[in-house]
């Protein structure tokens, strides 16, 4: 195991985490330093400290763990592996995701999982622990995303405006006893089956393990969003109106 | 040189802000760690500090910093203001020489006082004439730029990184209740010493990290009260856009942030009837003062700072307290340099204004 102290630039950082020999590299007090295993693949980081911009973007394997709060952009456009923040992430976070999964034990900003897709074996997952800001799962196209709200008390969902929008692939599943206050038309909206559930139970087994949680969870404390299968977006581009 | 619109450099910034409630005076050189700390969001095209509470043995005269291009340009200037005010104290603003920072102007201070006759015969109130002063130096006197005109406050800006420009204006020899600072990343305008941030009008300061895409819309409304756009850069229209809110409209900082940064009218749809009728009421009465685009600002004024996004949120912005600190930065990196263990550390929402005020005088 190697560790690096911090204090490096970000360029310098990023060169010593890619010539390290060691499975494991462990960052001490990191303060900003952008694009921290940025393309990695076969690396366990653990850091503490707070990383800078664009941490794990298109990360393609191993693992990547932080003690400490994520600033913007964490897994962008990540393929494989593994993000585990022990703390909040910022915004934008897993934008456009193709695979690889994110747990957030805390809060994330606005805008997580925009643009997150999946093919074939692909299938990203962001498993958020408390709320999530406006824009969740804008433009998603694939995926999976969750948002526990633990702490949640406000009676409201545990994500802000405009949840969903544009969305038309992948599910969000929120655990929440009301639904959003305003849900755009792309989506429906239904409470959650024993199989929806089924389908993210080990991620939810793999969030509570992984931050040491006790929470237990069950289907019926949930709703899944799914694209509307009327698919109304024929209305956009035919005069028919589909 | 060519304006806003007229030429596009394509290529963030970074914005910083500390205040301290208790107003116990920071030294300048924090927030230059902290700013300095987000160097790669800025290009070297501009950098610059407000702070608040740096002149208390002058604190009831009016503080104007000035560019000169010219000595021709400065005598101008001046004999302006000796018709104009009591001039109590001129002095070159001292600067640190450094490689790092060339082609500076002629950078002057110049502690005032409206001659009563003067302001009398003006019939306009003491912060009025002060604008339009301001507005008239800027617009009429060439290569005159009158760039900070508050009580107790001052600008200090340049073309460079603000790391560099913080150690150039020697900040470490001024102390003050309250900092913000910017690091520029200029893309569709030039980088030029007027055009770096903050940009101030009497005590308000502006510090912003975005791009404005109403900002012909805002200018056309806002120069039909006498205000001026000449610098070249969308920011400026914000500056002023505040002063006609807050001080001649008298609005709250709150019913002005709900102005510049207006809710959808699908979320006012959705607000209690008390508030829906005051946000239909701002939206419809201000229609043209609606901030469009990514923006995260910073606002300082005499006794308080505001912090703002976009409603969307298409910047970054975090806040932190700890005791009477509260930090507000573009990264939650630049506040933990200063204070590693915040007691609480957030997100405002987009649209929702973070008010903070010296404690007493809220």
């Amino acid at each position: 195991m190697k560790r690096i102290v911090n204090g490096l630039h970000f360029q310098a950082l990023g060169e010593e985490i890619r010539r390290c020999k060691d499975s494991t590299v462990e960052l001490c007090g990191v303060c900003g330093q952008r694009y921290i295993g940025a393309a990695a693949r076969d690396k366990h980081i653990r850091m503490t400290g707070t990383p800078g911009n664009a941490l794990g973007a298109y990360l393609d394997g191993g693992t990547i763990e932080v003690y400490g709060n994520a600033q913007d952009a964490t897994g962008d456009t990540m393929n494989e592996g593994v993000i585990k923040i022990h703390g909040s992430a910022g915004d934008a976070t897993g934008y456009a995701m193709r695979g690889g999964k994110i747990f957030i034990e805390g809060d994330t900003g606005y805008r997580a999982g925009v643009h997150m897709k999946a093919y074939e074996e692909k299938t990203p997952a962001i498993v958020v622990g408390g709320r999530a800001g406006s824009f969740l799962g804008e433009y998603q196209a694939g995926g999976v995303i969750v948002v526990l709200g633990i702490g949640n008390t406000g009676g409201e969902a545990p994500v802000g405006y405009f949840c969903g929008t544009g969305m038309h692939g992948g599910r969000i599943y929120l655990r929440s006893s009301v639904l959003p206050r305003s849900l755009p038309e792309q989506v429906c909206a239904e409470r959650c089956t024993d199989a929806d559930f089924e389908a993210v139970r080990p991620l939810l087994e793999e969030f509570s393990a992984s931050f040491g949680r006790g929470e237990t969870f069950s289907a019926e404390e949930f709703y899944v969003l799914s694209p509307n299968t009327k698919n109304p977006y024929k209305k956009l581009y035919t005069l028919s109106g589909g | 040189m060519k304006k806003e619109g007229q030429v596009r450099i394509p290529s963030g910034c970074a914005i910083s802000g500390i205040f301290a409630r208790d107003g116990e005076r920071i030294g300048g050189e924090e927030i230059v760690r902290s700013i300095a700390l987000m160097h790669e969001r800025s290009n070297g095209l501009g950098g610059g500090f407000a702070g608040y509470g740096i002149y208390p043995e002058y604190r009831d005269l009016y503080a104007f910093h000035v560019f000169y291009d010219s000595t021709a340009a400065k005598e101008a200037c001046e004999r302006f203001l000796e018709r104009h005010f009591d001039v109590v104290n001129l002095s070159k603003i001292p600067v640190r020489r450094m490689p790092e920072i060339t082609d500076e102007p002629l950078i002057w201070r110049y502690f005032v006082t409206p001659l009563p006759t003067r302001l009398v015969a003006s019939q306009l109130d003491e912060r009025e004439f002060i604008a339009r002063c301001v507005i008239r130096i800027n617009t009429s006197i060439e290569g005159a730029y009158v760039f900070s005109s508050g009580k107790n406050m001052g600008v200090f800006k340049a073309v460079g990184y603000p790391e560099d420009v913080g150690r150039f204006y020697r900040l470490e020899e001024y102390a003050g209740y309250c900092w913000t600072a910017h690091g520029r990343y200029p893309t569709n305008t030039p980088g030029w010493w007027g055009g770096a941030h903050p940009f101030a009008m009497l005590d308000y300061s502006v510090v912003h990290n975005g791009e404005i895409s109403s900002y012909d819309a805002n200018r056309r409304w806002i120069e039909m009260f006498g205000y001026q756009c000449t610098l070249m850069t969308d920011t400026e229209v914000i500056t002023y856009l505040v002063d006609y809110l807050h001080r001649r409209q008298g609005l709250t900082l709150e019913e002005t942030a709900a102005v510049l940064a207006a809710p959808f009218w699908s979320t006012i749809e959705q607000m209690p009837p008390k508030e829906r009728e005051r946000a239909v009421y701002l939206r419809n009465t201000f229609a043209s003062l609606l901030v469009t685009g990514p923006f995260s600002i910073l606002l300082g004024f005499t006794g308080g700072m505001m912090a703002l996004n976009d409603r969307l949120k298409l910047r970054s912005m975090v806040a932190a307290e700890k005791g009477e600190r509260v930090y507000v930065a573009s990264e939650e990196c630049a506040i933990r340099i200063l204070e590693p263990q915040p007691e609480r550390i957030w997100s405002p929402r987009g649209g929702e204004p973070l008010i903070v005020t010296l404690k007493g005088e809220a």
